[in-house]
Parts: structure tokens; sequence; C-alpha cells
């Protein structure tokens, strides 16, 4: 029995990948503005279903590649993630056992906590806050997480 | 991969790793930032990560990049026979517009009495492609496929069809990121071309609209006014088109004018921008900075965005004298009253009027 064996990497950094590459595609003004935080909606799925598959390196390391794409001060988005994987570690007993519908909400509070450090680091570094609009990507994220549940679920066999 | 907490530990010692994993991490993030906003210390490590990126870079662009080529590929012969045509006929007035250009040149050089005609202050053009657009009211960035192997450095001016695009925020290996003129963190100096009024004008964080803030309400400025570099500010050479001045507010109540202008370059609409250089001694290029300062964030201090337009005027704007219409080309700006020039520019270049 060893457990390090059954842990789904393969499944973790590509869904990781792919979701990188939803977050950072062009789209159009209107449309990016309800685009959901993929790569966090990612981090989650697996900070809660699989703990120590990525621990907290993985949600670091995407960070940090948002960081490097979006432009931003590196280590921004890194602590961000970081600390939203922390509290998903910390509490994934809790999580995984709750219906779906908790789940959404537990994730929408995750999500509005990232992008209120996200803001607050913006804020520090000198950037314009002047968009309230910011604030609609936890909305569409907690809206997708059932979705993302689904989808992320069938990559690793269920524990 | 780093794993903290190995899975045969007890469940109390695993959950002490993760918070020991968790202050390392966050500290380290908290490091960088630092690194990163405090001096340049990560110009290294940021050049690294975009060449890491730019694979990544590279598959995110590829949908677009293969429909460009379907498109290009299947185009029908009546219409690459039609685009053909057009383009011929661009040609044709643009040949017959640098005629004009060269006779005004040879004017330009008698009348400052130079013993040769000077050249384009131009050297040398890199056509480059977008590879990735964020228009976002916070961010106005493009990733363009051209970086620092070609020759791309930061705060290098960029050119789009129309006019000004933007400057280089970061040149990678392969790519390199480029803030618009639209970007609410920038800022570019301008001169109005009809009075030769200079100010400044500021990204809103929209592809169609600039404002300019610090404009008294008597200056002399109109609905259509065109609206080029002005030279200063070290990153910008001038005369180039950067806005057509499309509102003009006039409030009696208020010291400022509230005009806003429409960027020329077609911003979100063009897949193609041309970086330029400059030949570094000629009158129309960018007037260096002190020549000893070390690069900004910004490559250029007066690009750095200004304070947001405060009520509160620069001290020099309010008593404005109306500035007399002269009939100018871009290249000779008139001598413009010296209070017309707002003193928010942050570091005031040296040598602004070196002609």
């Amino acid at each position: 029995m060893n457990a390090r064996v059954s842990e789904p990497r393969g499944a973790l950094l590509l869904s990781a990948f792919i979701a990188l590459i939803f977050q950072v595609v062009p789209l159009p003004a209107w449309l990016s503005i309800v685009r959901p935080a993929f790569l966090v909606i990612v981090v989650l799925y697996w900070s809660i279903a699989a703990p120590r598959a990525g621990g907290l390196f993985l949600p670091f390391l995407c960070g940090l590649a948002l960081d490097v794409f979006r432009g931003a001060v590196l280590g921004e988005h890194a602590l961000a993630l970081v600390v939203v994987a922390y509290l998903a570690i910390r509490f994934h007993l809790l999580i995984r056992n709750k219906p779906l519908f908790e789940q959404a909400l537990f994730a929408f509070a995750a999500l509005a906590l990232y992008e209120f450090v996200v803001w607050c680091i913006d804020g520090w570094s000198g950037h314009s806050l002047n968009s309230g609009l910011r604030w609609l990507h936890p909305v569409t994220g907690g809206l997708l997480w059932p979705i993302a549940c689904g989808i992320l679920s069938r990559t690793h066999r269920p524990r | 991969m780093v794993a903290f907490g190995g899975a045969g530990r007890p469940v109390h010692s695993r959950v002490a790793a993760t918070g020991l994993a968790f202050t390392f991490y966050a500290t380290l993030s908290i490091v960088l930032m630092f690194l990163d906003q405090r001096g340049n210390w990560l110009e290294y490590a940021r050049y690294g990560l975009s060449a890491a990126a730019y694979p990544v870079q590279l598959a995110v662009d590829s949908p677009s990049a293969a429909w460009h080529w379907v498109q290009e590929s299947f185009a029908t012969r009546e219409a690459l026979q039609a685009r053909n045509d057009a383009l011929r006929a661009a040609n044709r007035a643009l040949a017959v517009r640098t005629l004009r250009i060269e006779a005004l040149e040879a004017e330009n050089a008698q009348l400052r009495a130079l013993k040769a005609a000077l050249p384009d202050v131009a050297e040398k053009w890199l056509p480059g492609e977008i590879m990735n657009i964020e228009l976002s009211t916070l961010r106005q960035r493009v990733t363009v496929n051209k970086g620092a192997t070609s020759g791309v450095f930061k705060g290098q001016a960029v050119l789009a069809r129309g006019g000004l695009m933007g400057q280089v925020l970061r040149a990678g290996p392969w790519s390199s990121e480029i803030i618009l003129i639209t970007d609410p963190e920038h800022a570019v100096p301008v001169q109005v071309l009809r009075s030769g009024l200079r100010t400044i004008a500021v990204g809103q964080g929209n592809a169609g609209v600039m404002t300019l803030p610090y404009l008294p309400v008597n200056s002399d400025i109109k609905v259509d006014d065109l609206l080029v570099t002005s030279g200063l500010g070290g990153v910008f050479p001038a005369g180039y088109p950067v806005a057509r001045v499309i509102e003009v507010g006039r409030d009696p109540g208020q010291p400022l004018a509230l005009v806003r202008a429409q960027p020329l370059a077609a911003i979100d609409r063009d897949r193609e921008v041309t970086f330029v250089w400059f030949k570094p001694g000629h009158p129309a290029a960018p007037a260096p900075l002190a020549a000893t300062a070390p690069q900004r964030d910004f490559a250029g201090a007066a690009q750095s965005a200004p304070p947001k337009p405060k009520p509160a005027p620069p001290a020099a704007t309010p008593a404005t004298p109306p500035v007399t219409p002269t009939a100018t080309s871009p290249a000779t700006p008139p001598a413009t009253p010296p209070a017309t020039l707002p003193a928010a520019t942050p570091a005031a270049p040296r040598g602004e009027d070196a002609r």
C-alpha cells in the first residue's frame, strides 16, 4: 500500500496547464470581465481532492506563472494562491464531505479571498484600483465550481 | 515536485508540515514582491521566466494564428486582387506624400540653415506580431513575438498602423510586453499640432479614449485637433501622431477643461506593430534624461503615471495666456510659452528643446 503511487500528479499538472491557458487566452473585453479564475478553481479542487499531490508547491508555481503572464509584481498571485490553497488543504476533509452546493459556496468565498489579496497587493504596489468589476470573477467562479468538479473528478480515482 | 509531509506520518505532524510550508511559500512570495517592487533586482529572473513562458504564449496564440493562416490560405482570388489594388492605391498616395515630405524637409533644412538636410529620425524598423492581448480597465498590455534577441529594449517606442501604440515595458528573449498608451498607468507627452500647445495624454483603461487632464479651461484646443508626440520625456520622438480630440468640455466653474481624445493607432483591431529605433543625435529624437540616471521602472521617467488628475492643477497651468496659433509642421514645433508645460511631468527632461 503505497499512497504516493496513486497521487494523480499527471492529471493535476495537465489540468493546471490547461487552466493557465484558459486564464490568459485573449478574449473580448466584455467576456474577460466575467471570465472565472480557472487556475484558482483547479488549484482549489486539487487542494481539496488530493492535498498531498501538489502540496503548496503547485499553487506557488501556478501563481508565479500567472504573475509572469499578467505582468504583475512577481509573487502577487503566488501569495494569493498559496493563502487560498493553504486554507483548502487545512480544511479539505471538512469541505470534501459537503454537498456540491456548499462546496460551491466555499469556492466562492475562497475566490473572493483570492481576489481580495490581489486587490490589496495591487493597491500596495501602486496599480490603479478604479474598477469594481473584478468582484464579478468570484461569482462566475462559484457558479463554475460544480462543472469543474464534475470534469476534474473523472480524471482520478475517487478516494 | 516538493511534497512536504510524507504519507506515513501521523496526521498532526502533517498539519504542522503544511503550516510550515505555507509560512515558507508566503514569505517567499512577499520577499519576491519586495525585491520586484523596490529596485530592479529581479530583472534577470523576469527575463528567464518570460523565456520559460514563451511556449505557453505560443500555445495561447496558436488558435488565432491558425485561424489567421486558414483565412490567408483560403482567401479568394478576387479578395486578394481587391486588397492588392487597395494597397497599390495606398502606396501611390503615400509615395506622393513622401515627395512632399522630401520637399518640406529640404525647405526645413534651409530655414534652419543647416549644411545638409537631416535624414529621417527613425533609423530602423522591426515589425512584430501581437501574441496576447490584455485589454481591461486595469491593464492595457499586449505581448509581441519579438524580444531582446531581435534587439528590442525596455522603453522602446512602438508604433501601429495609424499612430503611436505604446512602449516596451519588459523585453524577454523572444517576446516582449508592451504597455499601450491607453493603459491607465501610462502617460504620453503630446502637443496639439495646430496650436503647439503642450500637455500630457493619459490612458483611461479603454482602447478608444485618452484624456488630457492638465489643460486649463481657456487653453487653445478644439475638437478634431491632432495630437502628436512632443518629444519630451525621453521615450517618444517628436512628431508622431497619437490621438485626435473628440470632446472638449469647458465648465467655467472648473479650473481645468475636460478633454478627451481618441487614439489613432488601431489598438484593439490590428495584429501587427512596429518597433522603432531612433538616431540618437537627431533633433526630433527623444531628449535624453539625465545620462547617469539608471533606467527607472517605467523606462522613461516622464511616462510613469502622473498623479491621478486631482482638482488641484499643476502650479503653472491656470494663468496660461492663450497660445497664438501658428501653422507648423510636426518636426518644428514653435516655441510655446513654457507655462503650458504641466508641472506634472515627474522629471523635467534636460534639453527639452534641442531644436
